[in-house]
């Protein structure tokens, strides 16, 4: 079968002229040459001119939901590994709502090293990563399974509007949370189904019409199921 | 230098039946190690290679944290099996230089300020070797770094140059490589021409030397084209 794929640039390329755009995210300027710093989809939004690298790292920004796991429990506060070159810190003010005496209770009791959080990132300062537990949304993730995709891959597992998300949800039956940091945990009746879809995203991710790809590998697994 | 009785180049052609300015059969591939970030592994003739990159990633011991950039450091190492005597395992004096003119070549294509308090890992191995090994490592490293999306400012490429016989000729092999007059490995960036790596052994004349650059920039192209070629395919 034919797949057809998306345009993909490589660093050095030159892929656009400021005097007609800008340069957005994974771009720079040399001699009015907007030049892309990655290996990615070029995505063109009004005039403003960006590279979707296909690998690499996550870097924390400010208001992203991200999943975390503790590695260690602090004097004040808990080290989140966020899938990322660097730590990221809960402290024990943003952690919990009630006040606690540090000098009679044990941290361990909140959270313990291994445990899953759902937490917003509230502020970056070169390298330190201050976390935040107190958004609605966040809170101790139980039970579940953990799987890492490529970070810069999460808006295409999420889809428009939710639309690649909500039909794993809906034909795996299953509980999903994506963190921004690549991070997805998972839970619910049809897991491994719903990691084989999330695995197929992450590798075909520049490939034109994959959430009709993924719905027709969604429903083929139903049929074999029946 | 070596000498030999043996003529390097007869009736304008060379041992493997090339011209002077002819290079070898090119094969790369990139993404060929799972668990590393990005991975390459490029043929020249039959020089191979490997090259894995990881990271970038948390830098420990914390001391050799840079608080404004990530380190970048280079690990080029030859197989036990890569030549026809073995080869003692393990970093020697020559594996040092050149891990060092190799994160030397590499270092000025990447943007490093924007990881800092890190660093990022560059394994080359030398799985077969067959003269110009160094410059074979760096495109290898080049496809690995832009496989593991860190960001860069141009792919490098790299060829190596040398004299035999009175002959400027480009890609040496290894019997060159053992007997040439001199070579000179050469990694550049394509799109600005900027050289990151000239290193040179042997006699040769300035005029000669400024020649093969000029010889080595433009078949350079055929390398960058490769390169090109390689990492598109593995988005296919």
């Amino acid at each position: 079968m034919t797949e057809k794929v998306r345009e993909i640039v490589l660093p050095g390329e030159v892929i656009g002229n400021t005097k007609t755009e800008k340069s957005g995210h994974g771009t720079f300027i040399r001699d009015q040459n907007i030049i892309s710093k990655f290996l990615g989809i070029p995505k063109r939004v009004k005039d403003y001119i960006s590279v979707i690298p296909l690998s690499g790292v996550y870097t924390p920004k400010r208001h992203d939901k991200i999943i975390g796991i503790v590695i260690s429990v602090e004097k004040s506060g808990w080290i989140i590994d966020i899938n990322s070159p660097w730590k990221g810190f809960l402290s024990l003010s943003e952690g919990v709502r009630d006040f606690i005496d540090i000098r009679k209770v044990s941290l361990k009791r909140f959270f313990d090293v291994g445990d899953i959080i759902y937490t917003e990132i509230v502020d970056v300062r070169n390298g330190d990563i201050q976390l935040s537990m107190k958004s609605p949304s966040s809170r101790k993730l139980e039970d579940g399974v953990l799987v890492k995709i490529t970070p810069s891959k999460v808006p295409r597992v999420i889809g428009k509007e939710g639309s690649m998300i909500n039909s794993i949800k809906e034909k795996t039956k299953t509980i999903i949370r994506v963190g921004q940091n690549g991070v997805i945990w998972l839970t619910g009746q049809d897991i491994e189904k719903a990691i084989d879809a999330i695995k197929m995203i992450d590798e075909k991710s520049h490939i034109f019409g994959l959430t009709d790809k993924i719905n027709i590998f969604l429903s083929d697994l139903n049929d074999e199921n029946r | 230098m070596m000498k030999t009785d043996e003529k390097l180049i007869i009736n304008g052609k060379r041992l493997d039946g090339r011209k002077p300015m002819d290079i070898r059969e090119i094969e790369m591939k990139v993404g060929v190690i799972p668990n590393a970030n990005g991975s390459a592994y490029v043929r020249f003739g039959k020089t191979t290679a490997f090259a894995a990159v990881y990271g970038p990633r948390e830098l420990i011991p914390k001391h050799l944290q840079e608080p404004d950039k990530a380190i970048l450091r280079c690990y080029y190492n030859m197989a036990p099996f890569s030549v026809s005597d073995r080869k003692r395992p393990g970093p020697d004096r020559r594996a040092v230089e050149i891990s060092k003119v190799t994160k030397l070549a590499i270092e000025p294509a990447l943007f490093l300020e924007e990881f800092p308090e890190t660093t990022i890992d560059v394994y080359i191995d030398i799985i077969q070797a067959d003269g110009s090994t160094r410059v074979t490592g760096i495109n290898a490293a080049s496809l690995a770094l832009a496989d593991a999306g860190i960001p860069m400012r141009d792919l490098i490429v790299a060829l190596s140059g040398g004299k035999i016989d009175d002959t400027l000729i480009i890609d040496l092999c290894g019997k060159e490589d053992n007997y040439s007059e001199a070579d000179i490995p050469i990694a550049f960036l394509p799109n600005t021409k900027e050289i990151t790596l000239l290193q040179m052994d042997g006699r040769i004349t300035p005029q000669e030397v400024k020649d093969t650059i000029r010889n080595i920039l433009k078949a350079g192209e055929q390398v960058y084209k490769k390169q090109k070629e390689a990492l598109k395919n593995r988005y296919k």
